[in-house]
């Protein structure tokens, strides 16, 4: 059974005298994955970051679990990979792994699984004493990815999560995405590849700080009479 | 308290890997010591070569000190060209009972050394006069002992300006490196988006804080013991009171340096900017240490100096490797160290509130 976890009330946030957010309500559904689309520059980072509570909203509310943002305790609850990779790029995958692991307070043999788990999720399991900087860029992003699962987090939450990563593994990850889904989680992902969009259960459409539409992939296709989301996209950058 | 630990533990071990960060936070504090004791060492034992005419009574070229090098003429030449070309220091001449003296004056050290060096033949020329005047009065009368027998407070004969330096320049070493280093880490967290990371969980802004004093903590603690050893055992330097407080004092300044460091890497969005800051954080500290001598200076100038952690470590350091003294004369300088790392520490902890505000 869904059931909310988080949500953006009338939320508004300035910077200086830039508006980048107006009005959003946005909620989010465990079992689900909700995908923010939108063109560069529409909003979907800080849409996300302000649902954390890692920048501060303007006007309106945030709410986790129903505790408003930020609430430090909350955190735990919570995965979240950003757009940079943010590893250590002179310790292996395993001392970054273990470093946020117990930053998430895992420890023994729990953070040993966790570790495990997550490095053969994202296929690294032969390159944990490898140290990071020798990494690629692939690699580097699927071990972030690794990082953000770590302690079997409520709430994940991606911001293009699979940018450098081919096609085989992006859609090994998807597969892992969906299970999680399917194990009651509740996933908010960002992408630009609208092929991945499509994936996603439900859709937000940003443009210019607003939601301008949200729905499933197929309501959305439907409304637009668009083919693909891909083509719903591009209708809405014509309309806009 | 596990999380402290871990941010502790991968700060060290960050800066163990980085091995050429590491060994310039080791070792070039020991490069530049080396260099500076040599050239302060020479310094103070300054050879001067000085020049006079031939015809000057033999009795004051033997009273001129050892470090003194005369070279006498025959003629007496031109003594702008002399003095360039023969590379002395000072020509003597004597006029009418009257010694007339010209100095190089290129280097005014040189200068100043050479004048003491002729005020004191002088002086010893004069005294043996005396001694022959009495000797040849009739009677019981006898000169005055005039021996001089001096005594050092602090230190002894063999004391360089390098012996005053060096506890300040142990500091600043201390104080430099972990503020440079420490600075650049928080501004490299935050730019590769890990302190980002980091604060998504629900780690303590204060345990970050803390945990970094923890690992670099370390750090300053063998910086301090691979200075103090190598200056003991290479360079032959006395410290004369306890190791103990000589520690103390270092652990403290680094935590100074440390949370300082971290409070202005937050006004610095690259690494060159955070480098734009030694002029205005690093320079200063050197001018009021206690290296250069500022009795004279104006008070309001003088006021500067307390802003300044290295001035109390400073203090303090020569306060127990001079003066061989302990706690009760240092208490002060330790308790506004404690003061600046509670105050920039608080900083610290409010300033990443930009990245999560609870």
């Amino acid at each position: 059974m869904t059931e909310k976890v988080a949500s953006l009330v009338d939320a508004d946030k300035f910077f200086f005298f830039k508006q980048v957010l107006n009005n959003i309500n946005l909620d989010i559904y465990n079992g689900e994955i909700l995908g923010l689309i939108g063109p560069s520059g529409s909003g979907k980072t800080t849409c996300i970051r302000c649902l954390l509570g890692m920048e501060e909203l303007t006007e309106g509310q945030s709410y986790i679990f129903e505790q408003k943002m930020p609430h430090r305790k909350t955190m735990n609850k919570i995965g979240y990979m950003g757009q940079e990779t943010a590893l250590y790029e002179s310790l292996t995958a395993h001392e970054n792994m273990t470093f946020f692991g117990k930053l998430k307070k895992l420890k023994g043999e729990e953070l040993t699984h966790e570790i495990d788990k997550n490095l053969e999720l994202v296929d690294l399991s032969g390159a944990r004493n490898k140290i990071v900087s020798q990494f690629s860029g692939g690699m580097k992003r699927r071990l972030s990815l690794a990082i953000t699962l770590l302690g079997q987090p409520d709430i994940i939450v991606l911001d293009e999560p699979t940018v450098g990563i081919d096609p085989k593994l992006r859609r090994s990850i998807w597969e892992q995405l969906r299970n999680l889904r399917d194990s009651d989680k509740a996933l908010v992902i960002t992408t630009h590849v609208m092929a991945e969009a499509e994936q996603c259960d439900k859709i937000a459409l940003l443009v210019s700080g607003e939601i301008h539409d949200y729905g499933t992939p197929k309501d959305l296709m439907n409304k637009y009479e668009a083919a693909s989301i891909e083509e719903v996209f591009l209708n809405l950058e014509v309309t806009t | 308290m596990t999380r402290l630990l871990a941010i502790s533990k991968k700060v060290a071990l960050e800066l163990f890997r980085d091995q050429r960060t590491l060994a310039l936070m080791l070792l070039a504090p020991l490069v530049v010591i080396t260099l500076m004791y040599f050239i302060f060492d020479v310094n103070n034992d300054m050879d001067v070569r000085i020049g006079m005419p031939d015809t000057i009574d033999e009795q004051f070229i033997e009273s001129m000190p050892d470090e003194v090098e005369v070279v006498t003429y025959a003629l007496k030449p031109t003594l702008s060209t002399l003095l360039d070309n023969d590379d002395l220091d000072a020509f003597i001449d004597v006029n009418d009972n009257e010694f007339v003296v010209t100095y190089h004056n290129e280097d005014p050290s040189q200068t100043t050394a050479a004048k003491q060096m002729i005020q004191a033949t002088v002086q010893n020329v004069t005294r043996d006069s005396a001694n022959e005047m009495f000797e040849s009065m009739p009677g019981d009368a006898t000169m005055p002992n005039m021996d001089i027998t001096e005594n050092y407070l602090y230190g002894d004969e063999d004391s360089t300006f390098f012996d005053k330096m060096f506890p300040i320049l142990m500091g600043f070493f201390v104080f430099f490196f972990v503020f440079l280093i420490s600075g650049m880490a928080l501004l490299k967290e935050r730019t590769m988006g890990t302190m980002e990371r980091m604060l998504a969980t629900s780690v303590k802004r204060s345990e970050v804080v803390l945990g970094y004093m923890g690992g670099y903590g370390g750090y300053a603690i063998i910086q301090t013991v691979i200075i103090v050893l190598y200056s003991i055992y290479l360079l032959n330097m006395t410290i004369e009171g306890s190791m103990v407080w000589v520690f103390v004092i270092s652990i403290l300044l680094a935590m100074g340096a440390l949370v300082i460091g971290m409070f202005i890497s937050t006004f610095a969005n690259t690494e060159f900017q955070m480098v734009q800051f030694i002029p205005l954080i690093i320079v200063p500290q050197i001018f009021f240490s206690g290296i250069i001598p500022l009795d004279n200076i104006s008070d309001w100038i003088a006021v500067i100096g307390y802003v300044f952690p290295l001035s109390y470590a400073g203090e303090a350091l020569t306060e127990v490797m001079i003066k061989g003294h302990g706690f009760a004369h240092i208490w002060q300088e330790l308790l506004v160290l404690v003061g600046f790392i509670v105050l920039f520490t608080l900083l610290d902890i409010f300033g990443l509130r930009k990245y999560r505000k609870v």
